[in-house]
């Protein structure tokens, strides 16, 4: 028997009824994303990448078609997602553990000890160990952006849902931020659906990338990454990957001229 | 809150030293202090040089030559009277509005119907109705608590709702894509994101609560600094009626103060930061 796909998008279309008329955002979008797959969604701003990542996580309905995620039709938030926000978003007044740990808090009520330890493995996995004391504004954004990934992980989902996480950040720290993902996923895969609007970014990290059109968003072209895992700094300079990039970037430029 | 000289021993030992003394006057509070204390000082001397009849202008120096022939324990019982009715409406304005801006931010229904009573409630000068609320609920401290109250609410509701409501909008998301309790998205995430608006309003009502119970005492009272102001005016003692205009300035000063110590204490996070 075939395992299902992690995620499962079936001619999915999507209208926002607006004050001044119907706004689609998407139009019949079918793809699959399998388990422990690293897919990266590219395409112009406004081609409804990011109410695609709300759908998976059960925060929007769709107004046609289904998406499925282990199998079963999402009809509401799952538990099993984790989110990474474009902006870090973490609490002001909660120190970086507490920031870490605050899914658990807030789905519960209360911690204990064991996702203590779990707060101070994940940032330890990021490079943030010996920071869980201070407060976020004592860090930098790229640093705030990595306790934003600790936190998404911290209740060990089995989706990651990653909204342009390093779009808010300078091009040298979004680049470590790029190796140091390949490094925690290469330690511990995860199904991770990626939007970005770096084409280097999603040839680096991605199995698979996919590229949307314009409004209506829907999927212009999918393509594989051809290059091995594990990945790491010397994978920037791979012809393949620097091909693939270059490819990338014709096809969005394509289309914005189209 | 002291008046007092700052101290200026330091300048005088090192003569001529002109940055020391700069150093001084950059000082927080001793620009405020120096300020107050010039404008007194030619308050004094246009009384005296000008004649200014007392009934006019009274000099500062007749103003406070009444703090202690009415005597201390006189004082206490009319800042008391006054602080306990402001202090009183403030905390129930603070328990009314709260929950009610909470409420106004859950339920767009409620914010619907309302707001709208609200704005009306607010629009209406407090000042004339509370001869009626005097009316309506009789002697004692209960009309003057409610006087308070309506005076000084509405920008808590307003500015915590507006707190609420500024929540960053991907914590949300984060807590409906956990199944959060509804409950712990307020206490977790929206009511700690509102503190600052919070706390900005409450500095504001803060002193609009002392105006609250200097109004209720010029309604109906046989006590408080506002009451006192009265008598003092229908006697002619005008020295004494700006003595106690000079007390509830203060009262007013003081309360904002420890509203604003209370965020340093209880909330430093929520401060800007000094880089």
């Amino acid at each position: 028997m075939q395992t299902p796909a992690a995620i499962r998008f079936d001619r999915l279309g999507q209208v926002f009824e607006t004050g001044s008329g119907r706004l689609e955002a998407l139009r019949n979008v079918s793809f699959e994303v399998a388990r422990h797959e690293f897919l990266a969604v590219l395409g112009p701003s406004g081609c409804g990448k990011s109410t695609l990542l709300r759908m998976i996580a059960g925060l929007l309905e769709p107004t046609l078609g289904t998406v499925e995620v282990f199998g079963r039709r999402v009809t509401g938030p799952r538990e099993d997602i984790g989110i990474v926000f474009q902006k870090p978003t973490l609490l002001p007044w909660a120190t970086i553990e507490d920031n870490v740990m605050f899914p658990v808090r807030h789905k519960r009520g209360r911690v204990g000890s064991h996702d203590r330890d779990r707060a101070h493995e994940l940032l330890r996995m990021v490079g943030l160990e010996g920071f869980g004391k201070r407060l976020p504004d004592e860090l930098s954004g790229g640093m705030q952006q990595r306790v934003g990934i600790a936190r998404a992980l911290h209740m060990d989902p089995d989706i990651l849902l990653m909204d342009e996480p390093f779009s808010a950040l300078d091009a040298l720290t979004r680049e470590e931020m790029g190796f140091d993902l390949l490094r925690i996923f290469g330690e511990r895969p995860k199904t991770v659906v990626f939007i970005t609007h770096s084409v280097s970014e999603a040839a680096l990290l991605a199995d698979r990338v996919l590229v949307m059109t314009g409004r209506p968003g829907s999927v212009l072209t999918e393509l594989p990454v051809p290059v091995a895992r594990p990945r790491g700094r010397e994978t920037i300079k791979d012809p393949a990957v620097t091909e693939l990039a270059a490819h990338l970037r014709d096809l969005l430029l394509q289309k914005d001229a189209a | 809150m002291s008046l007092s000289m700052p101290d200026f021993s330091k300048p005088e030992s090192t003569k001529g030293r002109r940055p020391d003394l700069r150093r001084i006057l950059a000082a927080p509070g001793v620009a405020a202090i120096l300020t107050i204390l010039g404008t007194v000082a030619l308050w004094e001397l246009a009384a005296r040089t000008l004649n200014i009849p007392s009934y006019l202008l009274p000099a500062p120096s007749s103003i406070f030559s009444t703090f202690p022939s009415i005597g201390a324990e006189r004082w206490a019982g009319h800042v008391w009277a006054t602080l306990r009715v402001a202090l009183l409406g403030f905390a129930l304005a603070i328990a009314i509005a709260i929950p009610l801006a909470i409420a106004l931010v859950r339920s767009p229904a409620l914010n619907r119907t309302l707001y709208p009573l609200l704005v009306i409630v607010q629009s209406t000068p407090v000042v004339a109705i509370a001869p009626i609320i005097i009316v309506v609920l009789g002697a004692g401290d209960a009309p003057r608590i409610v006087i308070t109250t309506l005076i000084c609410f509405f920008p808590l509701v307003v500015s915590t709702a507006t707190g609420l409501a500024a929540t960053p909008p991907e914590l949300i998301e984060l807590s409906r894509s956990l199944r959060a309790p509804a409950f712990r998205e307020i206490t977790q995430i929206r009511l700690p994101f509102a503190v600052p608006y919070i706390f900005s309003a409450l500095k504001i009502s803060v002193t609009l609560a002392v105006i609250g119970a200097v109004v209720a005492e010029f309604c109906a009272s046989d006590a408080g600094v506002g009451y006192f102001i009265q008598f003092s005016t229908s006697m002619f003692k005008l020295p004494q009626a700006w003595a106690g205009l000079f007390v509830l300035a203060a009262m007013s000063l003081a309360l904002f103060q420890a509203v604003s110590w209370a965020q340093k204490l209880l909330f430093p996070w929520s401060l800007p930061r000094k880089r």
